[in-house]
């Protein structure tokens, strides 16, 4: 299963994706620089977290334009797995890849902290090693976490089970009903606040992030046996 | 060459002709005293023109020449077998082994945030992870050391707050974890707040850079912001007390791009890789003028420089302006001649202005070209080599004497111990810093194993079982009372908390905040000081490796306490080494090692109490501490120590308080003792760490300690969710672990929220 980890200028969490790919899987990837539009060769995307170009405009809003994203959009709308984490999800959002849109934390700080969550859907490529209802911890660091969407879109979200994971416990950032994480509607594509790729090894505190990438690992595998 | 006497034509501003800065003493508003001006007219052989003594007062400003501290400095022990680089470049340098090094430096950026928090501490971080990756290395975490005035302050608030999100946006978006950290709240800091930034790199031997120009004709080249008006004198600005007028230097801070940190960060690493650069150099302090004059003078060469070519933000900018800037983000690189194109495919993948901006010339003249006219032009080596020095006399100030007796006894020993233990943990200074860290990434980059909140944070090291531990200390309180032994507790007590995390300590950095040396009483406090902390790096082998001085932190005319603040590193050998301050299990056996004198000088609880500090500090046996800290690490590395912890502020009581939270296990201590409750209890003697050990293990690590001739003592074990602690037989506190927590806990947050109301 082939790996590809977009980098923007302003990506910081880039490497971090590549170890835990290469840790818990031993699966190859590679970077691919921002100008790179053409991402055949690969079977699963993760767009990595840091502060894209800044952060300036508003998280995820510039990044979107870069050439690489329509390799992005591209393999999102052929079904392979496409992950956001943290900035990556912001960038997704904007892309129109995922719902919903990020305000600033609710209590206006950045907040870096190992964050209690539960998985609520199970049944997607991205978590299907987990056990529904799961609870697990992970990393959270960011300052624009906050997920709003309106009623209508809550209300189809829920009935999809686009809503992943929640945070238990207090929500570290306003997210409307302590949303986390959300996929689009035909499940392929997921984003998440918190950082799985930094537990993934006991000494990180937790390795809870470990059974996302080992579940994308059997999805592609099951995929590919069945084909 | 005669430079241009009449540079009016290029600037926006008038600027003074020669004779009128003579005659009119403008050198003075410039920093610089009437000798030192005679000194650069004869360097120069004629009057200097309004730019020269822009470069001349900047190069010769405390910031950037030290000419107060540098005879002082000279007695720090800075060599030793691992050292690879010490001060004098960008950061030093020290082996750990299998070709890598580890390079850090910490860094102050105090005036700045006293005028504009947000910016000025956020550039403080900038800055100093510029140093690091000049030297060619990968900066893999921050750390820093905040002082400031009480929280009950409207102002203080505020500076808090600017200042920790500042921090927190510099290092969060370059993508460097804050892995630790200490704030302290003091009244002498209210008008003067501290902003100390460390930060640590790993390096291949190979890479290792320096800043400095070399080969006739080579390029010399400019990467990163253009340069604008901003950050005009800061380093005079820094060399300065603070004042009201201080409000007026607002200029003077610079604004920080972390962003464009970033990619200069990348791109500068990418050159280091591919082995194109000859010399680099950070713009920071006094910005082009220091970097371009210190490559030059190191590389005994002449440099011209062109400013028509220096990328600008701004139109009309005069020589001196382009000169002085401190615009942040920017470097200057000298690569050999011709691979002009291969440096810049690289700086324009990173989509990073960049500029050829001079050549490497023979000779020691340092010239600077404007508008076709030569606007500079002076022997490089006066600028760095020649910079004046002045030898001060400190004297011992009266009130030294006068400290000595030990009054406060009396009302300190009758507080009953379970409310002072609540004051205590209470305490912004001791409290809790959740508040501050939780709004630092401390996990990017995924190599932290001990976040911020133990003794010392710990990095691991891809691909291999090691890694660092790192600290920053400093007890003013004590160097305020005794600056020969707060200094060198300083040291100890930093190596102290990286031996309790299972580390070796290696070498330290250090800041050193303290008033206006020209005050004799100052000048004694610091080298005094430094001799303390000179006395305690010889004895625990840890040199020092570069550092920081930073002088006039006063206001209204009174300096702050001294505060000597030390960045250590330390080497953990193995994972299976790292060790944490928590608790870890029921059962567990608690040794207290090292002896305790119950002093109270100083301490925590008297300025609780007594709203003061008086008396002496507690005292330091250099031998007891180094024998201390070589069994605490024995005992750590043969694998049977469940917690280790430092005791420090608050002594004792604290120690196992703060052991017993972050897991929620209390303690039951059980003591015989000749000293009473409150002096046992927080008493801050040095040389003392707490360890819980498996029950089966204890009898063991008891002989291994007093083999060393450490004194140990079985004082409890880990036990319940309470913690109680009887002492002569009788119970002296029993309180819940998590009440004593929520107290712990909330000091800080509650302090801070009243800031959105008032």
């Amino acid at each position: 299963m082939r790996f590809a980890v977009p980098v923007f200028p302003g990506s910081n969490c880039d490497i971090d994706c590549e170890k835990a790919i290469t840790t818990v899987l031993g699966e190859p990837v590679d970077f691919v620089w921002h100008t790179q539009r053409d991402l055949d060769q690969y079977d699963a995307i993760i767009v990595p977290g840091g502060f894209s170009y800044g952060d300036y405009l508003r998280a995820g809003a510039l990044a979107r334009f870069s050439p690489v994203m329509e390799g992005v959009v591209k393999a999102a709308s052929e079904g392979k797995l496409v992950l956001g984490i943290c900035n990556g999800f912001q960038i997704l959002q904007e892309a129109g890849l995922l719902p919903g849109a990020m305000r600033v934390n609710d209590h206006l700080k950045f907040r870096c902290d190992i964050q209690p969550l539960t998985v609520v859907n199970n049944s997607l490529a991205f978590t299907q090693d987990y056990r529904r209802d799961e609870g697990i911890q992970l990393p959270i660091a960011h300052g624009e976490g906050n997920f709003y969407c309106d009623e209508v879109t809550l209300k189809e979200l829920e009935q999809n089970g686009q809503i992943v994971f929640r945070y238990v416990g207090s929500n570290p950032n306003g997210s409307v009903e302590d949303i986390a994480g959300v996929s689009n509607r035909e499940g392929n594509v997921l984003g998440l606040m918190p950082h799985p790729e930094r537990a993934i090894v006991e000494w990180m505190g937790s390795q809870d992030g470990a059974k996302m990438f080992t579940s994308m690992l059997r999805y592609w595998e099951e995929k590919i046996g069945a084909a | 060459m005669q430079p241009n006497q009449n540079v009016m034509g290029t600037s926006t501003v008038m600027e003074p002709t020669p004779e009128e800065i003579r005659d009119r003493k403008l050198y003075s508003e410039l920093g610089l005293t009437p000798a030192e001006f005679e000194q650069v007219e004869k360097h120069l052989g004629r009057l200097p023109n309004w730019t020269e003594l822009g470069i001349y007062s900047v190069m010769w400003s405390e910031h950037c020449s030290y000419k107060n501290s540098k005879p002082l400095l000279k007695r720090l022990p800075v060599d030793g077998p691992r050292v690879l680089q010490g001060p004098g470049e960008g950061a030093g340098v020290i082996d750990i082994g299998d070709g890598q090094a580890v390079v850090f430096k910490i860094e102050s950026h105090n005036h700045p945030t006293a005028v504009e928090p947000f910016q000025g501490a956020a550039t403080g971080v900038g800055g100093i992870i510029r140093d690091v990756f000049s030297m060619g290395a990968r900066p893999v975490a921050l750390l820093n050391s905040l002082r400031f005035g009480p929280l009950e302050s409207p102002r203080v608030r505020y500076l808090l707050e600017q200042a920790v999100a500042g921090i927190a946006h510099y290092g969060n978006v370059v993508g460097i974890p804050t892995v630790g950290g200490e704030v302290e709240f003091d009244a002498t800091y209210e008008g003067n707040p501290l902003v100390n930034a460390m930060c640590v790199g790993i390096i291949n031997h190979e890479d290792i850079q320096q800043g400095v120009a070399k080969g006739v004709d080579n390029p010399v080249i400019y990467v990163g912001a253009s340069t604008g008006r901003d950050g005009i004198h800061g380093a005079i600005f820094a060399s300065e007390e603070l004042s009201e007028a201080s409000e007026e230097k607002r200029p003077s801070v610079q604004a920080g791009d972390p962003f464009m940190e970033k990619l200069l960060l990348e791109a500068c690493l990418e050159l280091v890789q591919k082995g194109i650069l000859l010399g680099i150099q950070d713009m920071g302090a006094a910005g082009l003028t220091c970097s371009s004059a210190e490559m030059t003078a190191k590389g005994g060469v002449g440099l011209d420089l062109y400013l028509d070519d220096v990328p600008q933000r701004e139109e009309g900018m005069s020589p001196y302006e382009i000169m002085l800037s401190e615009s942040q983000e920017r470097m200057l690189l000298v690569v050999e001649e011709g691979r002009e194109a291969e440096v810049k495919e690289v700086l324009d993948k990173w989509e990073l202005p960049s500029a050829v901006v001079g050549r490497v010339t023979e000779g020691d003249r340092y010239r600077i070209f404007h508008q076709r006219e030569c606007v500079a032009d002076i022997p490089v080596k006066t600028l760095v080599d020649d910079a004046p020095i002045n030898y001060r006399q400190g004297e011992e100030p009266l009130s030294f004497r006068e400290e000595t007796a030990a009054s406060y006894m009396e009302e300190l020993t009758g507080v009953d111990p379970t409310e002072a233990l609540q004051r205590v943990l209470a305490a912004p200074s001791l409290a809790s810093k959740r508040w501050v860290y939780q709004q630092y990434d401390s996990m990017v980059r995924t190599s932290t194993a001990v976040r911020p909140g133990s003794d010392a944070a710990v990095i691991v090291l891809d691909g291999l079982d090691k890694g660092l531990a790192m600290s920053v200390d400093g007890n003013s309180r004590y160097v305020k009372l005794d600056p020969h032994v707060g200094g060198a507790t300083a040291v100890a007590e930093a190596a102290r908390n990286v031996v309790c995390a299972g580390a070796r300590p290696l070498a330290i950095t250090d800041c050193l905040n303290f008033g206006n040396p020209e005050k004799p009483d100052v000048f004694w406090q610091l080298e005094n000081a430094i001799d303390g902390m000179g006395e305690a790096c010889r004895q625990l082998g840890t040199p020092v490796v570069g550092g920081n001085v930073s002088l006039y932190n006063e206001t209204k005319g009174s300096a702050i306490h001294p505060t000597p603040v030390v960045g250590m590193v330390g080497l953990v050998e193995s994972r299976d080494h790292i060790t944490t301050q928590s608790f870890q299990q029921e059962g567990d056996v608690l040794l207290l090692l090292g002896a305790n004198f119950g002093e109270l000088g100083g301490s925590e609880l008297q300025q609780q109490v007594l709203g003061m500090i008086s008396g002496r500090p507690p005292q330091l046996d250099l031998a007891a501490e180094k024998a201390l800290q070589s069994a605490v690490l024995h005992l750590i590395q043969a694998g049977n120590v469940s917690s280790a912890h430092d005791l420090s502020t608050g002594g004792l009581a604290v120690a196992i308080a703060e052991s017993a939270f972050a897991k929620g296990l209390g303690a039951r201590i059980d003591v015989e003792t000749d000293l009473t409750v409150i002096p046992y209890l927080f008493g801050e003697s040095q040389s003392r760490v707490l360890l819980s050990v498996p029950k089966e293990f204890a009898k063991e690590a008891m002989a291994m300690v007093e083999k060393q001739g450490v004194t140990c003592s079985r004082i409890g074990e880990v036990s319940g969710e309470q913690l109680s602690i009887w002492i002569n037989g009788v119970e002296v506190v029993s309180e819940q672990v998590s009440s004593l927590q929520t107290i712990w806990e909330e000091a800080i947050p509650c302090a801070m929220n009243a800031s959105l109301t008032n």
